[in-house]
């Protein structure tokens, strides 16, 4: 209580005043490429996901996609400097453990020689904004062609709240997950896990396709998938490279231990198809370079090139058979295979973090653990940190999504479903040839 | 008059209608179509879906030709059209009751 009556006077006083001037400690290499590395990753959502989503889906629901990739965006970008930032970033009080506090909602007192480190506060806002941004667009994947418009903006609205934020801050502003040495370097369970089980637990909840899988649902568009591939994998240097917030040899490092990361998770799912299948396939190859990317998240600043090499390779592998299982096995129409890729993925890598970040195995030793701990008690916390992402995850995103559809429904129609949410949600074809 | 339809491979559409016009027929309305006989389809496979595509892509040429032409006509469409393997396609050849050339207001032969 007595927090937020603090943080409402000190909106007014500084709706007031100007913001005070800090003493400009910044250092203009990191700087500029953090202000490069923010621009990467908003270019990771839109329109790299965005293009890599709406050429999997059927051309009816291209425009849908697109829109829920696009409006994500925006909501996530006011809602990050509304409250986000602030609750993300702050000291919490006796909250700190689970959530920061309301010190800088609407970003008061965040003024032009703000400094974060050092980089300007505005720049560290932007990037962790681009995060906040692209998570929630990930779990889209989960509930392609079947979800209304405004059901879609509310969850995804909810879930920036109740989920990726306090989960962030645990892991990356000071949370319990942070006081426990768990290393995340730039996502695997704040942004990979999190959207991985909440796209599984929205197809859950909502149900399948309607004719899934006997009906042929085939991506209408390949070419736009791979185009947004190419993007992601260019982005994701933003991402994870970014996410040394400083232009230096960790930044360096992170760049080439995600590079390798994409390259190996491509070839092994590539691999694996081609024996598993006969024939290696473009979409293969584009979802075994996300896999590879997601698994070396978490790992990225953390190990050397040899352990990303493995990683990657552990990757694709693995998430190849995590699709097969999901899909055929399970028959859940996650229809972008966000759990089986972005999920497992990031599991396999905050615990492989463990492993490789030792600086003792030869050509794939790492940068180091943290001080004290050895591979064993680090996998411990690893563990520990990824179960407790997806059991809050879990257990938030499936009341949320009951909750919205007690309130609006969550799924449009059967026959809508079949015209296509273009039409039936936007009042707009996709494609007019 | 006869109209014959023809469905044919798409790689053959120039070889037919070279041929056509060697037979003296100089037009023609072709258009793209789906379809299957005896020929199998494919299988196309993403992220472990998979799916059996029975349409295949094929060509249909109308074309409208005077009696005494027409088995000259459906010669030359086979010779150009026959690769040899299955999906070949099908000649379907039905009567034509009237034939107009709207610019002129012909009809009947002269209107072919």
């Amino acid at each position: 209580m007595q927090g937020s009556i603090r943080a409402v006077l000190l909106l007014i006083i500084t709706l007031v005043l100007p913001p005070a001037a800090v003493a400009a400690d910044i250092d203009t290499g990191d700087t500029a490429w953090m202000l490069t590395s923010t621009a990467l990753v908003l270019f990771m959502t839109l329109p790299g996901l965005a293009l890599f989503y709406s050429g999997l889906v059927r051309s009816r629901n291209v425009l849908s996609v697109l829109m829920q990739c696009f409006a994500i965006a925006c909501m996530a970008s006011i809602v990050w400097m509304a409250i986000g930032y602030s609750l993300f970033a702050t000291d919490g009080g006796d909250a700190q453990a689970f959530i920061g506090g309301l010190g800088k909602i609407f970003l008061v007192g965040v003024g032009v020689d703000s400094v974060e480190g050092t980089i300007p506060e505005s720049v560290f806002i932007m990037f962790q904004m681009t995060f906040a941004i692209i998570t929630p667009a990930l779990i889209v994947g989960g509930f392609a062609e079947r979800m209304r418009f405004s059901s879609m903006f509310l969850f995804a609205t909810l879930w920036l709240l109740i989920v990726y934020i306090p989960v962030a801050h645990w892991v990356w502003g000071g949370g319990w997950l942070a006081g426990l040495g768990f290393m995340d370097f730039a996502g695997g369970a704040v942004v990979h896990i999190n959207a991985g089980v909440a796209a599984l637990v929205a197809a859950l909840v909502m149900g399948n396709r309607k004719g899934f899988p006997r009906t042929p649902m085939p991506p209408h568009n390949l070419p736009m998938t791979v185009m947004g591939a190419g993007m992601l994998w260019v982005g994701w240097f933003g991402f994870n490279a970014g996410s040394a917030i400083a232009a230096d040899g960790s930044a360096g490092m992170a760049m080439l231990a995600t590079h390798i990361g994409a390259a190996a998770g491509s070839l092994a799912w590539m691999c694996r198809e081609w024996i598993r299948f006969g024939k290696p396939s473009m979409l293969g190859i584009v979802t075994g370079m996300v896999a590879g990317l997601g698994t070396i998240t978490p790992a990225s600043g953390f190990v050397g090139p040899g352990g990303a090499l493995v990683i990657g390779m552990i990757g694709g592998i693995v998430c190849f058979s995590a699709t097969q299982i999901i899909k055929r096995r399970f028959r859940i129409d996650d229809s972008l295979d966000v759990f089986p890729v972005h999920g497992v993925g990031g599991f396999l890598g905050i615990f492989l973090t463990a492993v490789f970040a030792a600086p003792s195995l030869g050509v794939f030793s790492g940068l180091g653990l943290p001080e004290g701990a050895t591979i064993g008690s680090q996998l411990g916390v690893q563990v520990l940190g990824a179960v407790a992402v997806l059991a809050w995850c879990g257990f938030a995103t499936f009341v949320i999504l009951k909750v919205i559809d007690a309130l609006l429904g969550l799924r449009v129609s059967s026959d809508e479903e079949t015209e296509g949410l273009d039409i039936v949600l936007h009042d707009e074809q996709g494609y007019n040839l | 008059m006869k109209l014959i339809t023809a469905i044919i491979k798409p790689f053959r559409l120039d070889d037919v209608r070279n041929a056509l016009n060697e037979e003296g027929v100089h037009g023609m309305t072709v258009t793209e179509v789906k379809g299957f006989g005896r020929q199998r389809g494919h299988t196309e496979l993403y992220r472990g879906a998979e799916y059996v595509v029975d349409f295949l892509p094929k060509s249909k040429i109308e074309v409208a030709v005077d009696d005494e032409r027409v088995d000259q006509v459906i010669e030359a469409i086979i010779k150009a059209a026959k690769t040899g393997k299955v999906g070949d396609g099908k000649i379907f050849v039905t009567n034509l009751e009237q034939s107009i050339r709207i610019r002129t207001g012909e009809t009947g032969d002269e209107a072919l």
